[in-house]
Parts: C-alpha cells; sequence; structure tokens
C-alpha cells in the first residue's frame, strides 16, 4: 500500500461524499444526546427512586434473627431500581455492535418502519434504528453520571426542603436538580464527543455516516488509505474544537461557583 | 402532668441501624407541651439528632408512636408533607438553597406548598426579615451572607411557613464565636412570642437563661430531665455530673 498525492488527489473529488457523511454523523450525534439524555434521566430517576412494595416486612419483630434478616432483605426490594441496574449492566457488558445489530436486524426486523429519505438522501429506515441503539446506549453510559450528580448534592438539601413540606417531586424539580444541572452538564457535553466517534459503528447498518462514505469512495476508486486518513481528520476536526470548548466552559462555571 | 396541653408525645422510641447493632435511639418518652423550651444536652452520638430529625420523620422510626397534636404519625397513613409543614426545622449547617436568593429561599415553600400569592408571601417574608435585621439582604444569595446572618435567614424561613413547633439543631454550633450571640438572640425573642421550641444545642447560658426544660441524653436514652435549675444545680446521675463537669 501507498500514500501518494495522485491518490489524494482523486479522492478529493469525492470530498462532497465526505461532507454529506460528516452531515450525518453530526446530526445522528446531536440526537443521540438528545434521546440519550432523556433515557438517562428516567435510568437515573429509576436509580434513585424509593419504590418498596414490601417495605413493611421490615417491622414485622416476631421471629427467628435468620427470618428477620430474610424479610429486612425483601422490604429492600426496588423493582424500578433493579430493571434500572439490569439494563445498564447489559449495556456496559455487551459490545456496541452486537447491540446495534440487535435493534436494526431483530427490534426493527419486528417493527416495519416507513421507507423515506429526508434531508434528500437520510434514509429513515435506517437512520432512525441508529439513534434508538446509540440513544439506548449512550443512556445507559450517562445514567450512572446523572446519577452522581445528583447524589452529589448535599443531602442537607433534601433534608431543608422536606422539613417545608416539599413533597420528593417538588424537592426533586425545585431544589436538587438545578444543582445537580451543574455537576451534570460538563460530562453530557463530554459524551456528545464520545458519541461523534462511537456512532461510526453505523455504517454496519447502512447509515451513511463518514465511515459508510469512506467504505463507498474505496470501493469506487480502490484507494484505500487516503479515504479513511481523509475521515480520521474530519473525525478529529469535529471532536478537537468540541472538547476545547466544552472545557472553556467547564472552567469559567467552576470559576463563577467561588464567587 | 398531661393534659391538653400537651402537643407532642412520644412513646417507646426506637431508632436502630444495621438491624439493631447501632441503637440512636433506645426508647425515648416524653411529651412535649405547648409553648415549651426544651433543651436536649448530651455528648456526641447519643442520639440528639435522630431524636429531632425522628419527631417531623426525617428519620423513620423503628419503633414507638409519635402522637402530634391528636394524630398518631408514625402510623404511614397520614399525609407527612402536610404534616411537615407544622414542624420548622433548623439545621447546624444552615441548608439554605444556594440556588435561590434570600427572598426566594423564603418565599419558595409558602407558594408552591402551600399555594400562597406569591406577592403576599413575600410581603410576609420581608416583615420577618426585617425583624432579624436583614431586610437589606433579600436580594443576596446565601454566598454572599456570613454564617450569622445565614442562620437568622434558615430559621426566617422555617417561620415562613407559620409552623407550630420549632426544632433546631446545634443551630450555633458551625459559627464562629462572635457571631453566635446573634442567632441565640433571635432564638430568645421566638421563644419570648410563645413559640414552642425543641433545642439541641451546647450553649448551656441559652440552657439556663431560655430553656424551661432540660433533657440529657445518653446512649439514646433520656438520663435525666427537669428544669434547667434541677440539671444544671442539682443534677442526681453520675453520667450527668460528669459530662456537666466537661462542658461547663
Ligand atoms: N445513617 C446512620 N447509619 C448508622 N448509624 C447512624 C446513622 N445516623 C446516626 N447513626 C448513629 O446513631 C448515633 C446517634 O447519632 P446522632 O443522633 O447524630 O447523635 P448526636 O446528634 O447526639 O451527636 C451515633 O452513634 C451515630 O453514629
Ligand atoms: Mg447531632
Amino acid at each position: 500500500m501507498s500514500i501518494s498525492f495522485s491518490n489524494l488527489e482523486k479522492v478529493l473529488t469525492y470530498l462532497p461524499m465526505l461532507l454529506q457523511g460528516l452531515e450525518v454523523t453530526v446530526l445522528l450525534s446531536l440526537m443521540t444526546v438528545l434521546f440519550g439524555f432523556v433515557i438517562a434521566f428516567t435510568l437515573a430517576l429509576m436509580l434513585l427512586s424509593d419504590v418498596r412494595p414490601f417495605r413493611r416486612l421490615a417491622k414485622v419483630r416476631n421471629g427467628s434473627p435468620a427470618r428477620l434478616k430474610r424479610l429486612e432483605f425483601i422490604s429492600r426490594f426496588n423493582p424500578l431500581r433493579l430493571i434500572a441496574g439490569i439494563y445498564v449492566q447489559f449495556v456496559r457488558c455487551t459490545p456496541m455492535l452486537v447491540q446495534i445489530f440487535l435493534i436494526y436486524y431483530i427490534v426493527f426486523g419486528f417493527i416495519q418502519l416507513p421507507k423515506f429519505t429526508f434531508f434528500g438522501f437520510i434514509q429513515f429506515e435506517r437512520f432512525f434504528p441508529g439513534i434508538v441503539a446509540l440513544s439506548l446506549n449512550s443512556g445507559g453510559y450517562m445514567s450512572d453520571v446523572i446519577r452522581g450528580g445528583i447524589e452529589g448534592v448535599d443531602q442537607g438539601q433534601t433534608e431543608a426542603a422536606r422539613s417545608l413540606g416539599m413533597s420528593k417531586g417538588q424537592t426533586m424539580f425545585h431544589i436538587i436538580i438545578p444543582q445537580a444541572v451543574k455537576n451534570i452538564l460538563p460530562a453530557v457535553a463530554n459524551e456528545f464527543v464520545t458519541i461523534i466517534k462511537e456512532s461510526s459503528v453505523c455504517y454496519t447498518i447502512g447509515v451513511q455516516d463518514i465511515m459508510f462514505n469512506v467504505k463507498s469512495i474505496q470501493s469506487a476508486s480502490f484507494i484505500i488509505a487516503e479515504p479513511l486518513l481523509m475521515a480520521t481528520f474530519l473525525y478529529f476536526c469535529l471532536c478537537f474544537p468540541t472538547s476545547k470548548i466544552i472545557q472553556y466552559f467547564e472552567r469559567r462555571m467552576r470559576a463563577s461557583d467561588q464567587r | 402532668m398531661t393534659s391538653d396541653n400537651v402537643l407532642i408525645k412520644v412513646r417507646g422510641l426506637k431508632k436502630h441501624y444495621n438491624g439493631g447493632t447501632i441503637r440512636a435511639l433506645d426508647g425515648i418518652d416524653i411529651d412535649i407541651n405547648k409553648g415549651d423550651v426544651m433543651v436536649v444536652i448530651g455528648p456526641s452520638g447519643s442520639g440528639k439528632s435522630t431524636f429531632l430529625r425522628s419527631l417531623n420523620l426525617l428519620e423513620e422510626p423503628t419503633d414507638g408512636s409519635i402522637d402530634v397534636e391528636g394524630q398518631i404519625i408514625t402510623e404511614g397513613k397520614i399525609d407527612l408533607d402536610k404534616f411537615r409543614q407544622k414542624m420548622g426545622m433548623v439545621f447546624q449547617h444552615f441548608n439554605l438553597f444556594p440556588h435561590k436568593t434570600i427572598l426566594e429561599n423564603l418565599t419558595i415553600a409558602p407558594i408552591i406548598v402551600k399555594k400562597e400569592d406569591k406577592a403576599a408571601a413575600e410581603k410576609r417574608a420581608m416583615e420577618l426579615l426585617a425583624r432579624v435585621g436583614l431586610e437589606d439582604r433579600a436580594s443576596a444569595y446565601p454566598v454572599q451572607l456570613s454564617g450569622g446572618q445565614k442562620q437568622r435567614v434558615a430559621i426566617v424561613r422555617a417561620l415562613c411557613m407559620n409552623p407550630d413547633v420549632m426544632l433546631f439543631d446545634e443551630p450555633t454550633s458551625a459559627l464562629d464565636p462572635e457571631m453566635v450571640g446573634e442567632v441565640l438572640e433571635v432564638m430568645k425573642d421566638l421563644a419570648k412570642a410563645g413559640m414552642t421550641m425543641v433545642c439541641v444545642t451546647h450553649e448551656m447560658g441559652f440552657a439556663r437563661e431560655v430553656g424551661n426544660r432540660v433533657v440529657f441524653m445518653e446512649d439514646g436514652k433520656i438520663v435525666e430531665q427537669g428544669s434547667p435549675d434541677k440539671i444544671f444545680n442539682h443534677p442526681e446521675s453520675d453520667r450527668l455530673k460528669d459530662f456537666l463537669a466537661k462542658v461547663l
């Protein structure tokens, strides 16, 4: 294999294809952060919930110590937390590539999506499963960050709010979340950078992102290295400034904390 | 002893952690009367905070009952959020809401919990704020206030809900010495105005001067209780004598 200027020149004629791919990658990533955040937030609330259908069992006083211990254990059972916990572990402990195939071939093998294109060339029936798979994955990872951000708010804030008669929901909405946002936002922004890179697996289900167009150019021109190098360059140009901008805002936010 | 003057009736109150290995409260019986200024003293870890936090069910008791104005709140049938409005609480570390101005700190609960009209809630908040001499700080944020100012705001925040009882958990322990006085002064005024108060504090001067009852706790139990004169000048149990020897 060789890298040559004449090859590069040839590949440059395909540049519009790569730029179209760039558009798709950005759109894919933005939508994923958005939906992923909603999923992550829901999961975080489930992980932090205090839904215990058998909580009354902890009040049982008679019985052997072993039985009381068992009842105490059952009383702590929280179905929402269990479901969210299993989900997060599933996302973390299976490969992204497997997840995207599961969604595309199995889930959307059963559910028929309407076939149409938007923005001129984006195929909905491939783009949509891509977003679903990426969002489900990213939501699983982000849920921990959001839970941490909410838990990171001083416990005294909850106590003060509850002692004033606020309900759990009011406390969460008016007191905890506004303070947690500051802990969460930088991590969500960083997740955006991660998603830009991770989204490249979507070419495997035919989403026409940057990587998909690299493959197309490679097979049309029989040139392997140069399209790949150009894609590398594009990804870098997307991620590097984004993460620098995030860093800048993060630093400014921290400075305003110490006023 | 018992009369319809009793506001809170606590019976056999227990709070255990780790399946009974830690007994933060181990059988508390006490009546709190209307207008009482009850001062709770005791060494650190004796369960004073747990006792206060159980009174408004921030802590779920393991056993026992609490009867507030005829309602048994430990039975789990009452509307806890509604009930907590009746009990104001002041914390050692103030726990003001840092993302809200002083005025917002004072009005948020009346507005969203009691659905009070915003203008009315603000008017009342400003009146109470003026009483503690902080009306000019209404639009400041908590970080801009000194510790003593924060604690006075925290007291006003609780008062804005019109509580029947005020619970204080070491309200001056996190303050620089020169700011203790201004907070105790506000508490004294409150006592004079007839507020029912339960105060955990290490300020023995306050206990003597303002309290009408003093309760000494150790190891999750009430060891001795009585008038300030009895507790400070004629202590009976050795444990109380030991404790007083250390703190006085
Ligand atoms: N969440 C908890 N888990 C386990 N032990 C606790 C918890 N909260 C309090 N305790 C224990 O209960 C006891 C009483 O605590 P506390 O009421 O805070 O005492 P005080 O306020 O008198 O210093 C202490 O031994 C403390 O370690
Ligand atoms: Mg304490």
